[in-house]
């Protein structure tokens, strides 16, 4: 493929985000609270922040949404009137500030939505984004995307990938897809003729620290192992990690009545609940934090690979970031790849 | 840490404990519990002020709790925890053996948890002046001000529920939240829902917090959950003659009596 690249000086970015506000486009950007970033809608460039190696959550929500409605009902006297969503009231939105391992993501995360069921409202979302990823200049030790078929300058699932010449330095723009193409039509002056600019060696050296292959066939053998047990033992139980990760899919679907009208809801989830799998019987096939961080990692690397033909890793490191007791994704892969089973 | 490490094997190797439940280092820069059942690990033991995490949340956890007798390196936070959580007798002399750590690194054994108490005891629970301001800075807020600090802090939380799995006091088999018939506690992420659940956690935990942080040090997005629980502190203090976690299983907020003040009640 041949892809199209630009230069965009430094302080042409604030003008792309102004003309693109002026185009009245939704743009959701890395916005800043408590030391912590998410992706939010932001009003003003002011808003984005542009420091970080990684976001807090991942961008996820613009299609995937913590609580989204699904329908609406009301009971009255003639039976039961149900209203569903508007696909056409879903805003476009330009996610701003990707990192490739992200933009890969968005990838796993449509294979889950559109494994044996399209997914309506995931995919009307989904395909309303158009994506400015924006490439890695630095890593930091939870960072692995080259282990699971990233890299700091992977294009895949950007419209737009941008890559910062060094530090403080002018971008070179890669324009991959249509959607990219429309962005730049709109501001076409700030994309100026690029010469042959190469981008590897802006961009942050991640050494590959598994092979995932192996990391596969090992778990079809490693079902029953005591490993789990100790890896598992200082996992407290708690969905940071399934809540920060840009594959993390499951979700529950909830009823919120007030009377005799209300609205169907569908949120996330998280295997590493007890109540995840707990049964009306009162039986829990699993009972333990260790079964439940079996099915976190098996799902993730053979369960998606053998289903889907994708992993459901990026190799971000928010989950290990996040943990609040340290569980690293990272180490417990490594420790998969070398186990002699 | 010497001490430690070579206390830690000794017991291993007696087999007084099973396992002995400590600190290691962890991902860039930090430390992260340890569990210790061949004495030869003994050596992976760290202890530095790093070491914030309260190890009390996991002397409740099945899977821990069932490989025997535990022994557990208790810092001050850890140690008050410990004593609450036995005064709800979750833990006792048989299953846990306390390796207490001084603010000044010192480490003293206990040999039995009334020593535990009596240890405590002599270190009031003092709320460090940064969370003292933030907490008077929010007491001298209009309601509709406070209402709309507090829907600003808790709307980003996601629900991970990580501020209650890291609390050691937060042991329920089964949470208000996992209750769905019926459901008090919306499951979806959402302002009020979210509200409900802080305020439910805030007053489950009113004269049993100890004011370890560790919801807030837990929270992946850094929420001022602290501040809920350090303001009930404060009143149990100035309402029902004070907190100090006690062997003694009268606990404020649900031993009633005749002379506990009612003017509160409108």
């Amino acid at each position: 493929m041949n892809i199209d690249g630009r230069l965009v000086r430094k302080e042409s970015l604030e003008k792309l985000f102004k003309i693109l506000k002026a185009n009245n486009r939704t743009i959701v950007g890395p916005s800043q609270k408590n030391g912590r970033i998410s992706y939010k809608m932001v009003e003003n460039y002011e808003g984005i922040t542009s420091e970080y190696i990684q976001t807090t959550q991942s961008p996820k929500e613009v299609a995937f949404p913590r609580t989204e409605k699904i329908l609406d009902y009301s009971k009255n006297a003639d039976g039961m009137t149900v209203k569903g969503i508007n696909a056409d009231d879903i805003p476009d939105i330009v996610l701003w500030g990707v990192r490739p391992c992200d933009t890969m993501g968005m990838g796993e995360l449509s294979a889950i939505f559109n494994w044996d069921y399209r997914d309506e409202i995931y995919n009307s979302r989904s395909s309303r984004v158009t994506v400015l990823g924006f490439s890695c200049g630095k890593s930091d030790e939870y960072c692995f995307c080259t282990s699971v078929g990233g890299n700091p300058g992977n294009i895949e699932g950007s419209d737009i990938l941008f890559t910062q010449l060094g530090e403080n330095g002018d971008y070179l723009a890669e324009i991959i897809t249509e959607k990219g193409s429309q962005v730049v039509s709109l501001a076409s002056d700030l994309f100026e003729k690029a010469e042959n600019i190469v981008k590897g060696k802006f961009l942050a050296d991640v050494p590959v620290r598994f092979e995932k292959e192996q990391v596969r066939q090992n778990l079809e053998k490693y079902f029953d192992s005591e490993q789990w047990v100790a890896q598992s033992l200082k996992c407290l139980g708690c969905g940071a990690c399934a809540y920060v990760c840009p594959t993390c899919a499951c979700f529950d679907i909830q009823d919120e009545a007030h009377g005799k009208s209300g609205s169907r809801v569908r949120c996330w989830d998280s295997c590493g609940f007890s109540l995840f799998t707990l049964h009306t019987s009162g039986h829990n096939p699993r009972e333990v934090q260790s079964q439940r961080w079996r099915q976190r990692i098996m799902h993730k690397f053979s369960y998606m690979p053998d289903r889907l033909s994708v992993y459901g890793c990026t190799g971000c490191g928010r989950c290990s970031r996040a943990c609040p007791a340290d569980m690293n994704i990272l180490d417990h892969l490594i420790s998969i790849q070398e186990v002699t089973v | 840490m010497d001490e430690l490490r070579r206390r830690a094997k000794e017991l291993l190797e007696a087999s007084s404990v099973k396992v002995v439940i400590g600190y290691e280092n962890g991902t860039d820069g930090k430390t992260r519990a340890l569990f210790i059942e061949n004495p030869a690990d003994a050596g992976k033991l760290v202890f530095d002020s790093r070491c914030i995490m309260n190890l009390a949340a996991y002397i409740t956890k099945h899977e821990v709790k069932s490989k025997g007798k535990m022994a557990i390196a208790a810092t001050l936070p850890v140690m008050r925890a410990i004593v609450q959580l036995a005064s709800e007798f979750q833990v006792n002399d048989n299953n846990l053996l306390v390796l207490g750590i001084t603010p000044e690194s010192k480490m003293i054994e206990f040999k039995d948890l009334t020593e535990v108490e009596t240890f405590v005891h002599q270190y009031q629970i003092e709320i460090d002046s940064r969370n003292k301001e933030m907490l008077d800075r929010i007491e001298k807020m209009t309601p509709s001000e406070r209402w709309d600090f507090w829907i600003q802090e808790l709307t980003p939380c996601f629900k991970c529920y990580a501020c209650r799995a890291a609390c050691p006091m937060c042991y329920c088999h089964r949470c208000t939240v996992e209750f769905n018939q019926p459901q008090w506690i919306p499951v979806p992420s959402s302002e009020l829902g979210n509200l409900e659940w802080h305020i439910m956690r805030a007053i489950h935990l009113a004269g049993r917090c100890v004011d370890c942080d560790a919801c807030y040090n837990a929270c992946p997005l850094a929420i001022p959950l602290n501040l809920l629980t350090k303001r009930m502190l404060l009143d149990a203090r100035e309402h029902f003659g004070g907190y100090q976690p006690s062997l003694k299983a009268e606990h404020l907020m649900s031993t009633y009596k005749p002379d506990d003040k009612e003017n509160f009640i409108m």
